[in-house]
């Protein structure tokens, strides 16, 4: 062999370099906080384990598998549920254009354009969205239904809430990154900003204000299917009074409608989707 | 000699007629919605609402701070934290090994071309049963583990798991199949074992993306958890839930920012190891 | 260093095997068209052909890694598309193949991206431990002094250049228990300098230990200084010769229309070389 043999080395390595090391110890110690914490978790919820393997609680799961697998298909339950997919459906809807045209709204004194200071609105506006968007939609729904009382009301508003804060920051973001030329040139001239924003700005961002909605539609008829555990409306509460009452042939065909609900909003997204494409 | 007027352009907007069709559409979809969704936006303001949202928002000033009432919320914060914690970790125990069956890129059998009949569906089975697991709400799932286990956290944590080891494993199988194989298919190639092919090629490849997508399950996570409790699953949920149904305004304020600056620090954290990982 | 399969080379042998290119679709034409060769074990056998050839493809089939449309490999006289896919999976173990482009995760270090080739003589937890903290450090070092790039042990793949990472792929060999290796183009992105080196130490490593060599190349002259070339064009087996029989024209020939891709002087006297193989005679210009 023409080069060097192993015997001839004279510094061969043993070890590790001290980097390499150190980059060990610290990937050690992040797992060993993780474990941590993991650990920490499990053993103060202090979780009922033996309550959830005993044998009545393992023979109620078989009993409510077996009843979960024959949904029931009554004629008045069915024309019932029908209705409230179809109340279901709206509050969706109805929620996300709210949410979407509320977030427009809140958007734009929350963007902030390359080369125009922001306005004085920019921060608290975009406090109010943050805390639109970290509250869940169900909290919402509890909250809203102190209100307004029970039913899909409550739940439209929920959600249109809870989505505006989500749509506002996705619009911001989007307004802000989007070309500056056409503003730009609008600003010059001496066009006040609402007006700006109409002819210039808006027309870039719409088919990304469009797309965003849509998906926040598919995550919203989700959401609006259980939320009427709390009371309001749709599906959500039928499922949660049919379960409270351990009727779970009826919670079956209620989860299966549920399912179909799901479907055909992620198919009318998509198909929605597709047509602006082109 | 051309015929300038065949020249001249519409002297009506061509595009005026598609717009107004899909306004009308809109108009026409959006009444029924607001019917159905019983969309009644005055009934705020009668005066027995008017008086209780008076009463409950008046509460939320100043939010309840006695020390006593603060230690229950710190404490029920952290058991939000734990409840999402311990069922990503039981999510990321069922999904890893699912995600993994589900891939086509460990198929020793495909090396050469196409994959055998057995193998194939094997990992269509795995595939459907990750889409099973994710498409239904995790509320559904504690409704039922409440009712088999009690109240309490136990459900919450299994509901988590359940519905999070499907969106783990679906989005890990995909993680993985997109990115670059050409290293974990030379080592099935040269003879290595599967497992020794994923810890050596697939995983240094994609550990990245794996745990940016996992840190951030896991702050959904939180904002699940506290979802959850609304329906008896434990944590700050369920105290608010409590709070709530007593008109407790003070209380629920506490809550409310309790839980807001829970998901702040959470999304922080999360950005933060994102990061460092990148 | 470790010498752990001098038993059990392969011998092998192709019988009118076509075979298509491993990214092209099922339907496509194959890329190598029927051939035959028999290789025994301990050959050292180098693989020259204009682009397209099929060079790729040619190791890929032999390697198991391609199912032949038509005809059989035998390795060892067994077939080893008949065995059961565990054997098979054995079987691989013992071919080493290293693909043109370096198979190396970005985040590797150079020492785990070497020591991953003991994978298929290595159980899983051994492997799992050596991830934790490397095991087998001296042969990793040594594997890469070989090639000169003992300094980078500790490096990351992605720190390194283009042909500092086709040499760690090299390295592999050195540390694989196979007794069969299969080189793609070995000396792409490498200078002369350091290719002179690399073509040395896969040569020299695998006389000494016995394996069989088979390697494509663009470098004619480095071609010639095996004891046995192979030249393909399109698919097709156009001479298999003692590298001595190489002449001027053939090679012309093979390489028809596509002159640019020759590498290195057409015509070529001998180099000195600290090897001790008989070396090619010179080449007849005709």
């Amino acid at each position: 062999m023409s080069t060097a043999s192993a015997t001839t080395l004279g510094h061969l390595p043993n070890r590790a370099p001290a980097q390499f090391l150190r980059a060990r110890r610290r990937a050690a110690v992040v797992l060993i906080v993780i474990a941590t914490l993991i650990a920490a978790s499990f053993w103060s919820l202090n979780l009922q384990w033996a309550n959830f393997f005993s044998a009545s609680s393992m023979g109620r799961m078989t009993k409510f598998l077996g009843e979960l697998l024959t949904p029931s298909r009554e004629a008045t339950f069915l024309a019932k549920l029908a209705i409230a997919s179809l109340e279901t459906l709206a509050m969706s809807a109805l929620g996300t254009m709210l949410a979407a045209l509320g977030g427009l709204v809140l958007a734009l004194p929350a963007s902030q354009s390359p080369g125009v200071e922001s306005s004085l609105a920019r921060a608290p506006v975009r406090l109010i969205l943050n805390v639109l968007r970290s509250i869940p939609e169900l909290v919402w729904a509890a909250l809203l239904l102190i209100s307004a009382g029970l039913g899909p009301f409550a739940g439209t508003l929920a959600l249109a809430m809870h989505t505006a804060g989500v749509l506002g920051r996705l619009f911001a973001e989007a307004i802000e990154n989007a070309p500056t030329a056409p503003a730009f040139a609008l600003r010059v001239q001496g066009v006040p900003p609402g007006r700006v924003f109409l002819y210039a700005t808006l027309p870039q961002v719409l088919p990304q204000i469009i797309s965003y909605s849509l998906y926040r539609w598919e995550n919203n008829i989700r959401a609006a299917a259980v939320l009427g555990v709390v009371g309001a409306g749709g599906l959500g509460q039928m499922l949660a009074f049919h379960m409270g009452l351990f009727h779970m042939k009826e919670a079956s065909s209620v989860l299966i409608a549920m399912m179909l609900l799901v479907s055909l909003v992620d198919f009318l997204s998509y198909l929605t989707r597709r047509l602006m494409a082109r | 000699m051309t015929n300038l007027a065949a020249l001249a352009p519409p002297r009506r907007d061509p595009a005026f007629h598609e717009r107004l069709s899909w306004a009308l559409l809109a108009l026409v979809l959006l009444i029924p919605s607001l019917y159905a969704t019983d969309f009644k936006p005055w009934v705020f303001f009668t005066p027995e609402n008017l008086r209780v949202t008076a009463r409950f928002i008046g509460d939320f000033f100043p939010p309840k701070l006695e020390v006593e009432f603060l230690t229950m919320v710190a404490r029920e914060a952290w058991r939000t934290v734990a409840i999402a914690t311990a069922g990503i970790a039981l999510a990321l125990v069922f999904a890893a090994p699912l995600a993994l069956a589900s891939t086509a890129i460990l198929s020793v059998s495909s090396l050469p071309g196409r994959m055998h009949a057995i193998p194939f569906a094997a990992r269509q089975a795995v595939r459907l049963l990750l889409i099973f697991l994710r498409s239904i709400p995790e509320l559904v799932w504690a409704l039922v583990f409440v009712r088999v286990v009690g109240l309490g956290a136990t459900a919450g944590v299994l509901a988590i798991a359940l519905t999070y080891s499907g969106m783990l494993g679906k989005v890990y199988g995909d993680i993985l199949e997109s990115g670059n194989l050409h290293s974990t298919t030379s080592l099935l190639r040269n003879g290595a074992s599967r497992l020794q092919a994923f810890f050596y090629g697939l995983l240094p490849e994609n550990a990245g993306e794996l745990t940016s997508y996992t840190i951030y399950r896991w702050e959904c996570a939180i904002r699940s958890s506290a979802v959850l409790g609304f329906v008896g699953a434990g944590g700050l949920g369920q105290q608010m839930e409590l709070s709530m149904k007593m008109f407790n305004g003070s209380e629920v304020s506490t809550m409310l920012i309790a839980f807001v600056l829970l998901v702040w620090l959470a999304d922080h954290v999360s950005l933060q190891l994102r990061k460092m990982i990148a | 260093m470790q010498n752990s399969s001098n038993n059990g080379a392969l011998r092998i042998e192709l019988r009118g095997l076509a075979a298509r290119h491993p990214a092209s679709a099922a339907s496509a034409a194959p890329a190598l068209k029927p051939l035959g060769l028999a290789i025994t074990p301990g050959e050292q056998v180098a693989v020259i052909g204009p682009s397209g050839a099929g060079k790729t493809t040619l190791l890929h089939a032999i390697a198991c890694a391609l199912k032949p449309a038509q005809g059989g490999l035998l390795l060892n006289d067994d077939d080893p598309w008949s065995l059961p896919v565990a054997r098979l999976q054995k079987l691989r173990g013992r071919i080493f193949m290293a693909p043109q482009n370096p198979p190396l995760p970005p985040r590797q270090r150079a020492i785990t991206a070497v020591l991953a080739a003991r994978l298929p003589a290595q159980s899983l937890w051994r492997s799992l431990r050596s991830l934790v903290y490397p095991t087998g450090i001296g042969e990793a070092h040594a594997a890469l002094q070989q090639f000169d790039l003992a300094d980078k042990l500790w490096d990351r793949v992605d720190r390194l250049s283009g042909g500092e990472r086709r040499r760690v792929g090299l390295a592999r060999a050195l540390v694989a228990p196979a007794s069969l290796w299969l080189i793609d183009e070995p000396l792409s992105a490498l200078d002369p300098t350091r290719a002179k080196l690399a073509i040395d130490t896969l040569t020299g490593a695998a006389r000494e230990r016995g394996v069989t060599l088979i390697v494509t190349l663009h470098q004619v002259n480095v071609a010639a200084r095996f004891p046995r070339i192979i030249g393909l064009r399109d698919g097709e087996l156009v001479f298999d010769l003692p590298s001595m029989e190489l002449t001027d024209d053939r090679l012309a020939r093979l390489y028809a229309q596509y002159e640019h891709e020759l590498t290195g002087p057409r015509t070529y006297a001998a180099e000195p070389n600290s090897d001790n193989v008989a070396l090619p005679g010179r080449i007849v210009p005709t």
